[in-house]
């Protein structure tokens, strides 16, 4: 099964590398950009697992390894069963 | 007094940090590699600088689930003294032996310079040998030294006078200037609650012989070995466990100058 | 059979394609095709420079291995050695700025620790267009972040080097990576396949379908096509070097490895068809053993990949386990793909069938060498004529123009991304003219710079190549250092044209001379040709690197005013020469004249001199002269101190005051000195033949400069420091919105 986990920095956070990117889409005349919140993706293929196992182990990998909670949250969808 | 200086996969400060205690500072260094499960005795833990695993994930992130950090908590928390320096100080923090999290650089670049720190609280481990408001000329070099904390932890922090750091002028003042990499409150170092865990980004040992430019550094590491000395001397300490014989038959860095 | 179209995609000639023919006695397969072009190639084959590089001294006393090997090897005494070599990575970097710059620093670390050196010092000599121009940052910025990302994370400390910026750089950056590393003598380690029967293990990161013919693709000019070769870029991985260095000088110590070669450009082929023939044997492979990190890849692209952070090593067989367990606590790979053999021939298995059978010699030893032809370039005697334009009346204005050129400013912005501390070694700090490291336990220390100034070398290329071997010594001298060997990066544009090799040729000669006096062996480096966009070339750019010897790190003096009080002293004499000066070219956009004069026999005295001085212990300051002459030679004493601090000069040559200040002659050097080791420092000079003069003093809170009773530079210090100090970072600041 393949899962896509995004994390990004909490709103509460500045993310000044999302801010940059905002001010050079600016710079570029894309007025429209209101905000760039930037973060990490990663594509996780499982195997072995049932639907409610992977729902149960993903939130725990991504809680524990690939985000930090006190700065980072994270949200996740099944790409492919 | 015996050190132990972790040694990661990645790490590179590593040797840096043996050659002061054990050269500069006249104390018996071991290396403690990361696939271990044994202390080797030490007094002291410290986890150097560098890019544990590359630092991919996160700064820190993977290196706090090697076996050896399972140890370092279990000392830590029977009270061993522990100092991380730079990446060692973002283990800590991924590891919850130190609260809070580090984010990028404000100006989004490495930075490696000459900073000042000003202690703020010399009734530690770590400053006992300095004064409070003494300047200390150190460097700094990484990505990650943006320190985070909710506001409610920063002001426990301030409460608990858990800052022993900050980023500040060659005068001691505090400005945003200073304040190199955009750390909250200018933290630069701190210490948990127990006073036995600190973590600073400054690399004392880079600033711990005179012609690297500044010895401020020595400051740190003599605080530890005063306060390791006091505590053998009262008897307090537990007897030492016999030191098995090196798990890892060479001394990880080879070749080094 | 191989058609017209696959020989120049392979950049062969019909002529190079029936000498293939001819050698291996008869048509290659498409795989030998690819092996052949790569060898071949002007980066792994030097076919246009060769016959020229000949003339480069490669002896000296201190030399214990020259040309050849995977870089230079110099004796330092107390049984250590020094490896050092440099490397371009041009076309990569401008491709992908971040991950050419990375993996040039990556390749040349590898050339470094594969000879069982452990590297410690890193230098750049790094050149852009114009920074007005938003894609030039774009390309420094990439540039200087990707040596950062791999040097710091690595852990080599990146100690110096150099950055310019010329309009000739704009789609053509130039990205030279110079790497120091220290060995004990008698643990140095060559690429030899010795010892029939002996395994032929890969260790290190899997091989991908990365930078296939990135050996031939930066031996070719830029143009239109270039977009589509983007995917050939390789990615690095400075972790896993990091690890493989561990690994390999733990190998190393253990006397595990008989020998060792890097797989950089042209991988898998270049280590296994080198190692064979330098130690006349040949190897035997099986490509299906070879690690890999796709699916489906065929002969061709395994032998042809340049996937980054790998070694071929040969150990005897009874040591492979032994080897094995250490690339594994290591967390690397160490597999067996093959053997030593003895019929001088690379036999590579794929599948079972036999895909490549070449003789290695042929691939290795016979890679055809041109004298190709030269001719003086016709625009030579329009630029070198010229009459000096009337001279400003606000020479004040001019000194702080000059302050503010990228050329000259501060490049803090630069190396404060580069952990140049690492290892603890680094006494004196990116910013000086030499960067020094002191060597633990030992009251002596190593000195090292990058120099070159391409805008001589394109105006008088054998003058400029001269130049660039006499200032390099100059910043070695001005650290109290001898200099002991080079290396060099020789950056030009098409051979193929008569008026690049002309330039090539006159720029070699000039270099080999400078050494040949300076009595300093040449031990390697690398020739970057085809630096050409839409035809049309850079400057002719030779960089040396150059090594030198301190003898006492504790007498190394800084090179800015330590404090109020010191007397200033020249050394060394100034002359009426603005051709090809900074000055010209900023002020009145003029890339014109002769570059200044020089006098090897002068220059050496003049360095001979410092050094002397330095080592009495008399000199607190020194720092030499280029760009932008005497003037701002001051300022950069003024500002590169522990604080910057002001200082008084009076002069009383018979010159245009515009010369006098920003001249750029040869031969000069700035001490400053408490006042009673100054009349020394004097009485030296005198002894030495050197012209040597007190021109003022250290102080206050402005620079002055007076010339023939009139004051030409008056200016706050605050004021010049802050056109020095923030000229960089200013094009780099994030406009907020």
């Amino acid at each position: 099964m393949k899962v896509r986990i995004l994390v990004s920095l909490k709103e509460s956070v500045l993310d000044p590398q999302g801010q940059t990117v905002r001010n050079a889409l600016h710079t570029l005349g894309y007025h429209q950009v209101k905000d760039v919140r930037q973060g990490k993706v990663f594509e996780i293929d499982l195997e072995g697992l049932d639907r409610a196992e992977v729902e149960k182990v993903i939130p725990e990998i991504a809680d524990r390894v690939l985000a930090n909670p006190i700065i980072e949250k994270f949200s996740w969808e099944i790409l492919e069963a | 007094m015996k050190f132990g200086v972790v040694v990661f996969p990645g790490s590179n400060c590593d040797y840096d940090t043996f050659h002061a205690l054990q050269n500069v500072m006249g104390q018996e260094t071991v290396f403690l590699w990361h696939k271990d499960h044994d202390l080797r005795g030490v007094d002291c833990v410290v986890l150097p600088g560098g890019f544990s695993y590359g630092d991919y994930l996160r700064s820190g992130a993977i290196a706090r689930f090697s076996p050896i950090m399972r140890e370092v908590k279990k000392f830590a928390d029977s009270g061993g003294l522990v100092l991380g320096i730079c990446n060692g100080f973002q283990i800590l923090l991924e590891a919850g032996l130190l609260p809070g999290a580090m984010l990028r650089n404000k100006n989004l670049k490495f930075l490696c310079q000459h900073v000042h720190i000003r202690i703020e609280n010399n009734r530690t481990a770590f400053s006992s040998a300095g004064h409070r408001g003494q300047v200390l000329r150190i460097p700094i070099a990484h990505f990650d030294g943006n320190y985070y904390a909710p506001p409610d932890l920063l002001s426990e922090l301030e409460k608990n006078k858990q800052v022993v750091f900050r980023y500040c002028d060659e005068k001691g003042k505090l400005s945003e200037e200073a304040n190199v990499n955009g750390s909250a409150h200018s933290i630069a170092g701190l210490i948990n609650r127990q006073g036995n865990v600190l973590g600073m980004m400054p690399h004392p040992e880079r600033a711990s012989e005179k012609i690297l430019g500044s010895e401020d550094g020595k400051i740190i590491f003599s605080s530890m070995i005063d306060y390791l000395e006091k505590k053998r001397g009262t008897g307090k300490k537990k007897a030492t466990r016999a030191a098995r014989p090196a798990v890892t038959p060479l001394p990880p860095l080879i070749g080094t100058f | 059979m191989i058609d017209a179209k696959t020989l120049a995609d392979h950049n062969l000639t019909r002529e190079e394609y029936e000498l293939i023919v001819k050698l291996i006695g008869r048509e290659p397969n498409l795989t030998e095709l690819g092996i052949f072009s790569v060898m071949w190639s002007e980066h792994c084959g030097y076919k246009s420079s060769r016959v020229h590089l000949k003339k480069f001294p490669t002896r000296g006393k201190y030399l214990i291995q020259g040309p050849g090997e995977n870089a230079g090897v110099m004796d330092i005494g107390d049984g250590l050695a020094v490896v050092f070599k440099i490397e371009s990575h041009n076309h990569p970097s401008y491709i992908e700025p971040y991950q050419g710059a990375a993996t040039g620093v990556g390749g040349i670390l590898r050339d470094i620790f594969t000879m069982g050196a452990r590297p410690v010092a890193v230098l750049d000599s790094l050149r852009f267009g114009p920074l007005d121009q938003p894609e030039n940052r774009s390309i420094m910025d990439g540039v200087v972040s990707g040596i950062s990302g791999y040097g710091n994370s690595f852990g080599v400390p990146t100690v110096g080097g150099e950055v310019y910026f010329n309009e000739c750089y704009a789609q053509n950056p130039l990205v030279n990576v110079c790497c120091v590393g220290l060995a004990r003598k008698d643990k140095l380690f060559l690429a030899r396949a010795r010892g029939v029967g002996n395994a032929v293990i890969y260790v290190g990161a899997r091989t991908g379908r990365d930078g296939i013919h990135g050996a031939t693709m930066a031996s070719a000019e830029f143009g239109e096509e270039t977009e589509h070769k983007r995917p050939n870029v390789q990615v690095g991985d400075p972790f896993k070097e990091k690890l493989l260095l561990e690994a390999c000088l733990e190998a190393m110590a253990r006397d595990l490895i008989v020998g060792i070669q890097d797989m950089g450009a042209a991988g898998l082929t270049c280590s296994t068809t080198e190692m064979a023939a330098k130690a006349g044997t040949g190897m035997e492979i099986n490509l299906d053993l070879v690690p890999q990190r796709e699916a489906g890849m065929n002969p061709y692209e395994i032998m042809l990949s340049e996937s980054q952070e790998r070694m071929l090593i040969v150990a005897e067989p009874d040591k492979v386990e032994e080897l094995k367990k250490i690339f594994t606590k290591w967390d690397l790979e160490a597999v067996v793909i093959g053997k030593v053999t003895d019929d001088e021939r690379l036999k590579a298995y794929f599948h079972g069938q036999l895909v490549i059978d070449i003789p290695v010699k042929a691939v290795v030893d016979l890679c055809p060498a041109y004298r190709r032809p030269a001719r003086t370039p016709a625009f030579l005697r329009k630029v070198t004529r010229f009459r000096l334009p009337e001279m400003p009346s606000d020479l004040n204005q001019v000194f702080l123009q000059l302050l503010a050129s990228p050329n000259i400013s501060d490049k803090e912005w630069v190396f404060r991304q580069y952990d140049h501390m690492v290892q603890v070694n680094t006494m004196v700090l990116p910013g000086a003219d030499a960067a020094v490291l002191r060597l633990k336990g030992l009251k002596k220390g190593l000195a090292m710079t990058l120099d070159g100034n391409s805008l001589y070398t394109y105006l008088n290329p054998r003058r400029g190549g001269q130049i660039a071997v006499a200032e390099a010594c100059r910043n070695l001298a001005c650290a109290g250092a001898t200099p002991i060997g080079v290396t060099n990066c020789l950056n030009f544009g098409n051979p193929e044209k008569p008026e690049i090799m002309w330039q090539f040729k006159q720029a070699v000669e000039g270099i080999a001379e400078a050494c040949r006096r300076f009595e300093i062996p040449v031990t390697g480096g690398n020739v970057s040709f085809y630096n050409e966009t839409e035809g049309k070339a850079i400057y002719p750019t030779p960089v040396l690197g150059i090594i030198g010897l301190v003898e006492d790190t504790s007498l190394v003096p800084s090179a800015g005013f330590r404090g109020a009080g010191d007397v200033i002293i020249l050394l060394g004499e100034n002359k009426e020469e603005l051709g090809g000066s900074e000055y010209l070219r900023l002020v009145f956009s003029e890339e014109k004249g002769q570059p200044p004069a020089l006098n090897i026999e002068k220059e050496k005295r003049v360095q001979a001199c410092c050094r002397q001085a330095i080592r009495s212990g008399l000199v607190r300051t020194a720092h030499d002269l280029s760009e932008g002459g005497l003037a701002v030679a001051l300022a950069e004493c003024s500002f590169k101190g522990p604080r910057p601090i002001g200082f008084q000069v009076k002069l009383d040559d018979r010159l245009r005051t515009d010369a006098l200040l920003f001249g750029e002659s040869q031969s000069r050097i700035i001490l400053a000195a408490r006042k009673e080791k100054a009349r020394k420092i004097l009485a030296l000079a005198k002894k030495m033949k050197v012209k040597a003069r007190i021109i003022g003093r250290t102080g206050g809170r402005k620079m002055v400069i007076w010339h023939r009773k009139k004051k030409v530079v008056d200016q706050p210090l605050e004021l010049g420091y802050r056109a020095w100090k923030n000229s960089i970072p200013d094009y780099f600041k994030v406009k907020k919105t």
